[in-house]
């Protein structure tokens, strides 16, 4: 049987791996998916977090509110997020991060 | 109560509404004057009432800081002086200012000011009474460059902001001298503290220094040596503005506040050098500025300085521990001065804004009302005995110099004398005679609307100093003890003033006096204007020059902002622009939380 | 779940994630976030939490990811250029990386394990007592079923009625803002 740490390993990989891929890759939609992949890695410890600590019994059900509610977001992030990068290509005709640097001081 | 606050507020209220709503509405001067005759009856109504009401207003520390009003003897009478007198102003100036094409503006300051004076007369602390003080300050500098667009009157409003900001800022000084050696700012809170014998444990050259530094704020208030330049340059104003302000009410604040004081913590704390210090300023500028009355030629310059003159007698009052005697003083003095600048005011009037009064003359056929109503004035004024107010009020003065001092007795005496003899003349000059110019020759009776208010003023010149009026009136009245040697000296006094001036100016179509340190004043404006005012504002200026340039600017703001740059330079670099690199730095930082709240 | 699962799925997990950042055409990388995304809801699935893997299929690849090619095929973005990998960023990501998966193992191992406590018809019974008799989660309880999507359902409509009407709003306002966002503007 798989522990609460080994899920939370598990979790914290993929969290790392998606930050990894937000530092490294330039193009913009990869770099959004690899935020997705973050916020699946924090669900994934929420569901276990659930299921290890039970309430009479049963999975505690508020972590799994906390998970619903935190797709239904992200599915609306993802719609505002992806019309603001049909946007962006729009105005500048890139979606590499590289050639996105109107922040420079 | 409420109509306590309804007294309190509804002045500025109609400023407010007159200045923000109305604005150009030809209906706002009758609108002010209305407003200005429900304070008078509400002033009325409240007469003998007694109590505070209020709330506080601020809380630091231990200094509770209370906007309450507080109704006693002293208030109440002193509001029917505030409000009678500014009634009539008021009423007088909706002919005066009639074709004035800034009426409403003069009509908000107007207001401005009876708000700001009820709050002087009404404050139950210091601290209230200093933020009104502020306020007629304000009010008066705003009504005396009325006719901004006149160089002299521009710097003249300026004269007397600096003048009584001068006195303003030592009179804070007293105000928190004070609360440090009392802990109180309250005027009942001051009397439980000297009741508590508060005063006898003091240290007494402390608390002396507290009271003249509060006497400071009268001296710039009420004109006194040597902040007295302001009052007569403040006749640049309109005349009204001038009776009801830089004659009857303001001035008259600095004593006011001084017998508030001195009934709070008793007049045994004046004694010694603070009251002598006191009685010897007025004094002073009583004789001082009687001498310079005598020379002058301008109508209200001379009334300006016979105003200095009797404000000198109330401060010799109060400094001599009869602060009875000032209160009521300026009781009378309020009615029979504000009466005198009105009638000047006329004058000036139907003589074409011609002020001169030696350009007058023979006005007496032309105005017989004005003249009826100036004589009164004037009789009251130089106190003809039994008669006029005048005479009870300078009775009680006279009488308390001769109890406490009796140098300060042969002045004030002197002071009677002078004040009989440059009335006369003025008199004299002004109505007698033959008219002088084409502006006296075409002289005639003013309308009723200025006339009326003449003529209730001089029967109040000649009616409030008696027992039944003054009573009513709630008017500050000490008892009257009969001294031959004081009554001697009044009478004897007048009828030489009276007949030097009457046959010295009678027929004369110039002066045949020429003392030119009186004409010009002991050259105070001139040492001031030369001394002070240019090696002090120059070295000054220099001073502060320096500290702004090297100071502020170089090291403070120029160092701030050339550090500023460079230290947002260095961070300049931090911003790369690359999404990646803010990503990175990020990671790093959550690395350092966990870091820091797990293993540390 | 079995050892043996757990370890299948998150394998296939990681490796998708891997696979994101390996991967240098934005489709393969859509279709690796789809492959971890299945291995997350086989994970979910492996601790009882039914729905939620549903939803995680059912929304994340079935709707997100989609949109996620749409968008990528819509841009007809090529492949990224064959450009010089620079090693200094490589490098300062991987060390992130390696330095959290560090730190990560570092605070598990000061933390108490903890294994998970048993599912079974005994203590779903206990539970059912718990709950309204003759309901339809305390009988699915009692049968030794765990009724899952009414357990959510009934925990949503009562104990978060107001955020889920808020989130209405939300996905209404994303609506709008993305139609908004999306509109070309008349030059």
């Amino acid at each position: 049987m798989a522990t609460l740490n080994d899920y939370l390993l598990v979790s914290g990989l993929l969290f790392a791996i998606g930050l990894a891929g937000v530092v490294l890759r330039r193009n913009i939609i990869v770099v959004f998916m690899c935020l997705e992949l973050m916020l699946s890695a924090a669900n994934l410890s929420l569901i276990a977090f659930s299921r290890f600590n039970t309430v009479n019994g049963l999975p505690d059900y508020n972590g799994q509110m906390l998970v619903f509610f935190v797709i239904t977001v992200a599915a609306a992030e993802v719609a505002v997020g992806l019309a603001i990068i049909v946007a962006l290509y729009r105005a500048r005709q890139t979606i590499h991060t590289d050639e996105l640097t109107s922040l420079k001081g | 109560m409420t109509l306590a606050w309804i007294l309190f507020y509804l002045p500025i209220a109609m400023a407010a509404a007159n200045q923000l709503v109305l604005r150009r509405n030809p209906l706002v001067p009758y609108l002010a004057t209305a407003a200005c005759g429900v304070c008078f009856v509400i002033s009325l109504l409240l007469l003998g009432a007694n109590g505070t009401t209020g709330f506080s207003w601020a809380h630091i520390g231990g200094l509770d800081i209370h906007i309450a009003l507080k109704l006693d003897h002293l208030s109440t009478g002193m509001m029917v002086v505030v409000t009678g007198v500014g009634f009539l102003v008021h009423v007088f100036s909706l002919a005066y200012m009639k074709e004035d094409e800034s009426v409403n503006r003069y009509f908000c300051g107007l207001g401005l000011f009876m708000f700001s004076m009820t709050g002087i007369v009404l404050s139950e602390n210091f601290i209230m009474m200093f933020i009104f003080w502020e306020l007629v300050g304000l009010s008066s500098y705003l009504l005396i460059s009325h006719w901004y667009h006149k160089d002299s009157a521009a710097d003249a409003g300026k004269k007397a902001f600096l003048c009584n900001r001068l006195g303003d800022f030592s009179f804070m000084i007293g105000v928190l001298l004070l609360w440090g050696i009392s802990g109180s700012l309250g005027f009942e809170g001051l009397r439980t503290w000297a009741n508590d014998g508060g005063v006898a444990a003091a240290p007494a050259t402390l608390l002396g220094v507290a009271i003249l530094c509060i006497f400071g704020g009268a001296v710039g208030k009420s004109a006194q040596l040597p902040l007295h330049v302001w009052l007569p340059d403040a006749m640049e104003g309109p005349t009204p503005a001038s009776a009801l302000i830089h004659a009857a009410t303001m001035v008259a604040a600095g004593v006011y506040m001084l017998f508030r004081l001195q009934l709070s913590i008793g007049a045994e704390a004046f004694a010694g050098f603070a009251g002598t210090t006191i009685a010897w300023i007025g004094g002073l500028t009583a004789l001082l500025a009687a001498l310079m009355a005598t020379q002058q030629n301008d109508i209200k310059r001379i009334l300006a300085y016979s105003t200095l003159s009797q404000l000198g007698y109330m401060i010799m009052a109060v400094g001599l521990l009869a602060g009875e005697a000032g209160m009521f003083h300026l009781y009378t003095h309020a009615w029979f001065k504000a009466l005198l600048f009105l009638g000047a005011g006329a004058i000036i009037y139907a003589c074409h804004h011609q002020q001169d009064i030696w350009k007058m003359g023979g006005l007496l056929k032309k105005m017989p009302i004005t003249t009826a109503t100036f004589a009164a004035g004037t009789a009251a004024l130089i106190a003809v005995p039994y008669v006029t107010s005048g005479f009870w009020s300078k009775e009680e003065i006279l009488a308390a110099a001769y109890h406490g001092d009796k140098f300060l007795f042969s002045i004030a005496t002197g002071v009677a004398f002078l004040t009989a003899f440059y009335m006369t003349r003025a008199f004299v000059v002004t109505f007698l005679g033959k008219p002088r110019s084409d502006d006296a020759s075409h002289a005639h009776e003013v309308g009723p609307i200025m006339w009326v208010p003449l003529t209730i003023l001089a029967l109040l010149a000649i009616l409030s100093g008696y027992h039944f009026a003054s009573d009513l009136l709630n008017a500050t009245r000490p008892e009257h003890i009969a001294n031959t040697t004081v009554l001697i000296a009044s009478i004897g006094t007048l009828i030489l003033g009276f007949g030097t001036g009457f046959t010295l100016y009678r027929g004369r179509d110039k002066d045949p006096l020429s003392i030119p340190l009186f004409r010009e004043r002991f050259y105070f404006d001139g040492i001031y204007d030369n001394f002070i005012v240019r090696y002090f504002q120059d070295a000054f200026a220099a001073i502060i020059h320096f500290l702004d340039e090297l100071l502020i600017n170089g090291l403070l703001v120029g160092g701030l902002s050339r550090g500023a740059v460079s230290l947002g330079n260095v961070f300049r670099k931090l911003q790369s622009g690359q999404l990646q690199g803010y990503t990175y730095a990020f990671g790093l930082g959550v690395i350092l939380v966990v870091y820091f709240t797990v293993f540390l | 779940m079995p050892s043996y699962l757990f370890w299948l799925f998150a394998t296939v997990m990681l490796s998708g994630g891997a696979a994101v950042i390996a991967f240098r055409n934005p489709v393969s990388c859509a279709l690796a976030v789809v492959a971890c995304f299945v291995g997350l809801a086989g994970l979910f699935i492996g601790l009882s939490a039914f729905f939620v893997g549903i939803i995680q299929i059912l929304v994340y690849t079935g709707a997100v990811m989609v949109l996620f090619l749409f968008i990528i095929m819509l841009l007809d973005l090529k492949d990224e250029e064959k450009r010089a990998k620079a090693l200094a960023p490589l490098a300062a990501g991987l060390s992130l990386v390696i330095l959290f998966a560090v730190q990560l193992i570092g605070v598990l191992s000061r933390t108490a394990n903890k294994s998970a406590p048993e599912l079974d018809a005994a203590t779903l019974a206990t539970a059912a007592a718990n709950l309204k008799e003759g309901g339809k989660i305390a009988t699915a309880l009692g049968e030794g079923r765990l009724p899952d999507t009414h357990l959510i359902g009934q925990t949503l409509f009562t104990g978060y009625n107001l955020p889920l009407q808020i989130l209405g709003v939300l996905l209404l306002v994303a609506t709008v803002g993305v139609v908004a966002l999306s509109k070309k503007t008349a030059d």
